[in-house]
């Protein structure tokens, strides 16, 4: 695995517009962004109503993995480039997705929406969505190497590289949601003990591309984060964190790394687990 | 497009008292600029972003103390730096 097999540029995207075997995918935090406008043939997937569980707190499952990508027109070999807003947070966490299902050729759009945008590409109106034929999509189990559950975090402590990529405010306690966010949340602020605190920004570039392969590889040396040891990476709901994991695991060929995706609305409301407070 | 509106977005909803408001516009010419809007904290390091909304309006919930703004429009970087209190709200006009 190395980065040109999962991240593409905007050029390579926009000379593979009409290339039908290749499928553009608009995931945003805000699920509206599409409505407004988006890169020309891009499908969109909603994060929540997608590929949430309605009822519990969960993923949809395999067959409801095959049932969406199915009706998007999506089939097993096409490659699938994700895009999205917020520096490609949600394109991340669905490109996890993929890869726990098992779609073979998944990319993200290097530096996202905001890139697209800063270079004053074309966008066209939301209302002109592309008409892709329905598929017979078949999902493979879930690839768990890559997903971390709560007891494994537990499990972590003092013993596995705990990366928590929320930014300082958040992990020292101070803040309990991104600051786009209000913040009004009922479970307990802090980290997960020994958890070392490096910011998914510090992945990107203002123009939200990533950074070279040597500066991430400097940026994790820099805090004495041991690769060579397993590596979860959590954040509030999995979607930074998943970023994090698509530069450890995708960009820097680490197979040892989960993505923790219960992150702190699950750990920080768990009774009797342990919780610091405070910076690095 | 009509010219851009004082103050952030809608705060239907939301308990302001508890919150530590920051918020603006980006506008150039006294025109709104669809660009993006970087929360930075004391040390320089990133926060949040919000894209500007089609009025050129950007929003944050911090935390009481100093905080840079730094807006990102198509060919233009600019930055201000800001207090903010809790209860209060932080009104910035960023022109690029």
């Amino acid at each position: 695995m190395s980065r040109s097999d999962v991240l593409v540029s905007a050029d390579w995207v926009q000379d593979h517009l009409d290339d039908p075997k290749v499928v553009v995918v608009e995931v945003d935090e805000d699920t509206a962004a599409y409505d407004k406008n988006h890169i020309r043939n891009a499908v969109r997937i909603d994060w929540k109503k997608d590929l949430q569980d309605p009822v519990r707190r969960d993923f949809v499952d395999q067959a409801g993995f095959e049932a969406l990508l199915s009706a998007k027109g999506i089939a097993n070999d096409d490659t699938v480039v994700l895009y999205g807003g917020n520096n490609n947070w949600f394109a991340s966490y669905a490109f996890w997705y993929f890869k726990l299902y098992g779609h073979g050729d998944v990319k993200l759009l290097d530096g996202g929406r905001k890139k697209w945008e800063l270079d004053s590409r074309e966008l066209v109106d939301g209302a002109n969505v592309p008409n892709r034929a329905a598929t017979e999509y078949k999902a493979q189990a879930q690839d768990t190497s890559i997903r971390a559950f709560r007891d494994d975090v537990v499990a972590a402590i003092g013993s596995k590289n705990l990366v928590d990529v929320r930014s300082p405010d958040e992990f020292s306690g101070r803040l309990l949601a991104p600051a786009h966010l209000p913040q009004e949340q009922s479970q307990r602020p802090g980290h997960v003990p020994t958890a070392r605190n490096i910011p998914w920004s510090k992945n990107a570039n203002d123009d939200g591309t990533f950074k070279s392969d040597d500066e991430l590889r400097d940026l994790y040396q820099a805090e004495n984060v041991d690769l060579s040891k397993d590596t979860i990476a959590y954040c509030r709901i999995g979607e930074r964190s998943a970023l994090t994991w698509f530069v450890l695991h995708q960009l820097l060929g680490q197979t040892n790394v989960k993505n923790y995706d219960g992150s702190w609305t699950e750990y920080g409301s768990l009774v009797g687990v342990p919780i610091e407070l405070g910076s690095n | 497009m009509c010219g851009a509106k004082a103050g952030g977005p809608e705060l239907a909803g939301v308990d302001v008292a508890n919150e530590t408001i920051i918020q603006g516009s980006v506008t150039r010419d006294g025109e709104p600029v669809n660009g993006y809007v970087r929360l930075l904290d004391a040390s320089g390091e990133f926060t949040a972003e919000v894209p500007t909304s089609a009025t050129g309006q950007f929003r944050f919930f911090a935390a009481p103390g100093s905080w840079t703004l730094r807006a990102l429009v198509p060919g233009a970087t600019v930055d201000r730096s800001v207090v903010a209190q809790q209860g209060q709200f932080t009104e910035v006009a960023i022109t690029v």
